[in-house]
């Protein structure tokens, strides 16, 4: 399943973090994060519930990057 | 500016002038210190804040942490100036991007612009209301003023207009459409007012789609996006570790082992300078802008590019193969010449046209089209189809056969062979020999001068394929001036022969092929890169294929490769740009001979150049 999420992020090399910590968060196949379009799209394995994993998509993306917002 | 940008400009401001100010204030020792730590916070609590977070968060690298560990270095070596300005001048350079990116996504959703934002729904008492397009059903009747946008696709049943489809094709000439034509939305309405049947649901109509892929596009990444990132992940540690190394390393065998003074603040602040040059930000931001950038151009252009990548593989493109239907011809045929006519041309004509007027096959109805004359069923009578032949029919009393040789050797008819290509049409009455009809199918008017420009923009070869008949293709190719041309291909071949042509070339060289994305999917899949034509209106071929010319001159090829040659261009002249005036401030602040001031022109200034750089790839149209 895949899912697009509004994001809020002001530079480049931040939503790359995020990309990155998002791929990780497990539940999460695979994750894309577009700076230009701040756009988060999230393709999660099968059998999660996306909301659960969002979550923690959102914990860990606060990690890497403090200033950061996506929108559920 | 939005909230954000005006409260940092205002911070910026004031900070500035209190430099300003203090430069004229002759106080030194801990004074001074108290007076520059007003500006210094004032402008870089937020940068402290994040670092020190970061650093609870076990995320060192950021640029958050390098310039916190920058500045607070350099105003414990006393040189407070320095410092703030450094700050200063990073919080500076980060607003220029926050606003020059804001600005460029403005630009480019400005560029692709076709979203509708209503929809005039007529109600069953006749009046109208404007509601929001994703309300409209299947079967509603819309109602499109002069200067609106078509917001659903659908058919016209009132009105007839001329249509501006220049924002989803490019094309400026204006679409002239009457009643009982299919209509697009994101055309914009000229002249009447149109009253339109919608077949599509909002979420499904042509602008929604295009806007659906434009905007996912840069999702898919290209390589030297992924090589930035990558990049950027270990530049800044090993940048930073490095720091350390200059910081530690000189003094330590300047005492142990030169008996020279350790001079350790003049290593520390170069290792601060270091520090500042370090930030990846310019290259993390122009690269992916540059590609959104080329991608928003293009899209005016009426060159949908479904990612990054696609835009970076057309730029190698070497090799262009075509389908020859549909994509260098019009895929209609048309009668081009009558040929040893015995009698006048209209009349010979009006005879086929009436002759064939019962047939549907497309011979007959392209003869139809040349007479261009309402057909008078009267004047005939009976008709007999010969099948695989061509028909005899009685026409004003006269027995007309129309057909191919095979006709006219069954009727023992002496008829003239045709040097030219395509299909004849022989024409006798009452078994006397009157010419015959030459019907082919006609080239595009840009085809010819879409394979000069191919060539001139250094494409090593162009092929064509077809499931034509050799002859057809080996014409329709000298005239194009094709280099090579494969006949009498099924679907099926058409994909080995793709395949062979990418097994026979070198690594680099990509290959693209053409079609008009209707049967030849699996075609556009093989090849490198599969570009689509006169897509407009046709999901399947969206589907199908990487690159998507909405309308289907075929000039558009060459412009493409245009497109994504000047976007890979620009990344490139970005990469080499960024990276190399960061190593060589590195080097030089190492040396000792770049100063602060160098470090941020390098972080700031590379990075406000190499945004000017990244937004030139939007200006496409004169390419």
């Amino acid at each position: 399943m895949k899912k697009t999420y509004k994001i809020e992020v002001d530079c480049a090399n931040c939503a790359n973090k995020m990309e990155e910590a998002a791929k990780k968060t497990n539940g999460v196949k695979d994750a894309v994060v577009n700076f230009m379009t701040l756009k988060m799209s999230v393709e999660f394995e099968d059998g999660v519930n996306p909301k659960e994993v969002m979550k923690e998509v959102v914990k860990n993306c606060k990690i890497v990057e403090d200033d950061c917002e996506i929108f559920l | 500016m939005n909230k954000k940008q005006k409260k940092v400009l205002q911070r910026i401001i004031i900070s500035f002038l209190c430099i300003l100010l203090f430069a004229f204030i002759p106080v030194e020792g801990y004074v001074e210190f108290v007076l520059y730590m007003i500006p210094y916070l004032i402008i870089g609590y937020d940068i402290l804040k994040k670092a020190i977070k970061g650093i609870m968060n076990k995320q060192v690298f950021d640029e958050n942490f390098l310039m916190a560990v920058a500045t607070v270095g350099a105003i414990a070596l006393g040189d407070y100036k320095e410092g703030v300005a450094v700050m200063l001048f990073y919080q500076i350079g980060e607003l220029f991007q926050s606003y020059a990116v804001g600005k460029s996504r403005r630009n480019i959703s400005d560029l692709m612009d076709i979203r509708p934002d209503y929809a005039n729904i007529e109600r069953e008492d006749g009046k109208e209301e404007k509601v929001d397009p994703d309300e409209v059903e299947i079967g509603s009747i819309i109602i499109v003023k002069p200067g609106e946008k078509v917001p659903i696709d659908g058919m016209i049943i009132e009105g007839k207009t001329s249509l501006n489809t220049s924002a989803l094709t490019g094309e400026s000439v204006p679409r002239e459409v009457n009643v009982g034509d299919e209509v697009i939305s994101g055309c914009v309405n000229l002249t009447g007012l149109l009253k339109i049947e919608t077949t599509k649901e909002f979420g499904e109509s042509t602008v929604s789609k295009i806007l659906d892929l434009v905007e996912n596009a840069s999702s898919k990444k290209s390589k030297s996006e992924n090589f930035i990132s990558k990049f950027a992940k270990y530049y800044t540690p090993a940048v930073c570790y490095g720091a350390v190394a200059l910081a530690i390393c000189p003094p330590i065998v300047n005492q142990l082992f030169l008996n020279a003074s350790p001079q350790w603040g003049e290593w520390i602040f170069r290792a601060l300078t270091f520090l500042v040059i370090s930030c990846p930000c310019a290259l993390v931001i122009s690269i992916p802008l540059s590609f959104f950038a080329g991608i928003g151009g293009a899209s005016h252009e009426g060159v949908l590019v479904k990612g990054s990548n696609y835009l970076e593989t057309l730029s190698q493109t070497k090799y262009v193969v075509f389908d020859k239907t549909g994509t260098m011809t019009q895929g209609v045929f048309e009668v081009n010449d009558i040929h040893h006519s015995t009698i006048n041309n209209d009349q010979l004509l009006e005879y086929a046209a009436l002759a064939e007027s019962y047939s549907t096959h497309p011979i007959s109805k392209s003869l139809q089209r040349a007479y261009a004359k309402e057909i008078d069923k009267s004047r005939i009578g009976h008709v007999e189809e010969v099948s695989g032949k061509g028909v005899i029919a009685n026409v004003d009393n006269k027995e007309i056969a129309v057909g191919n040789d095979k006709l006219m050797n069954q009727l023992h008819i002496d008829y003239h062979d045709c040097h030219s290509v395509g299909t004849i049409v022989h024409v006798a009455i009452d078994g006397e020999y009157v010419g015959h009809i030459l019907i082919s199918d006609t080239m595009k008017p840009n085809a010819k001068k879409a394979i000069e420009e191919l060539k001139s923009i250094g494409m090593k070869k162009t092929i064509m394929l077809t499931g034509d008949m050799n002859n057809i293709a080996l014409q329709v190719a000298h005239d194009l001036g094709i280099d090579e041309v494969y006949s009498e291909l099924l679907p099926s071949d058409k994909v080995d022969k793709v395949e062979e042509i990418l097994r026979n070339k070198e690594d680099k060289e990509k290959v693209a092929f053409v079609g008009d994305g209707i049967n030849d999917a699996p075609v556009l899949s093989r090849a490198d890169i599969g570009i689509a034509m006169g897509a407009l209106g046709s999901d399947a071929a969206i589907e199908a294929a990487d690159i998507v010319l909405m309308d289907d001159d075929p000039l558009k090829i060459a412009k493409a490769i245009k497109i994504s040659k000047k976007c890979i261009r620009i990344v490139y002249q970005n990469i080499y740009f960024a990276i190399g005036v960061k190593l060589i401030c590195l080097v030089l602040g190492a040396m000792g001979i770049a100063n602060m001031w160098v470090a941020i022109f390098a972080d700031v200034g590379v990075m406000v150049i190499a945004v000017l750089n990244a937004i030139r790839a939007l200006y496409v149209k004169k390419l």
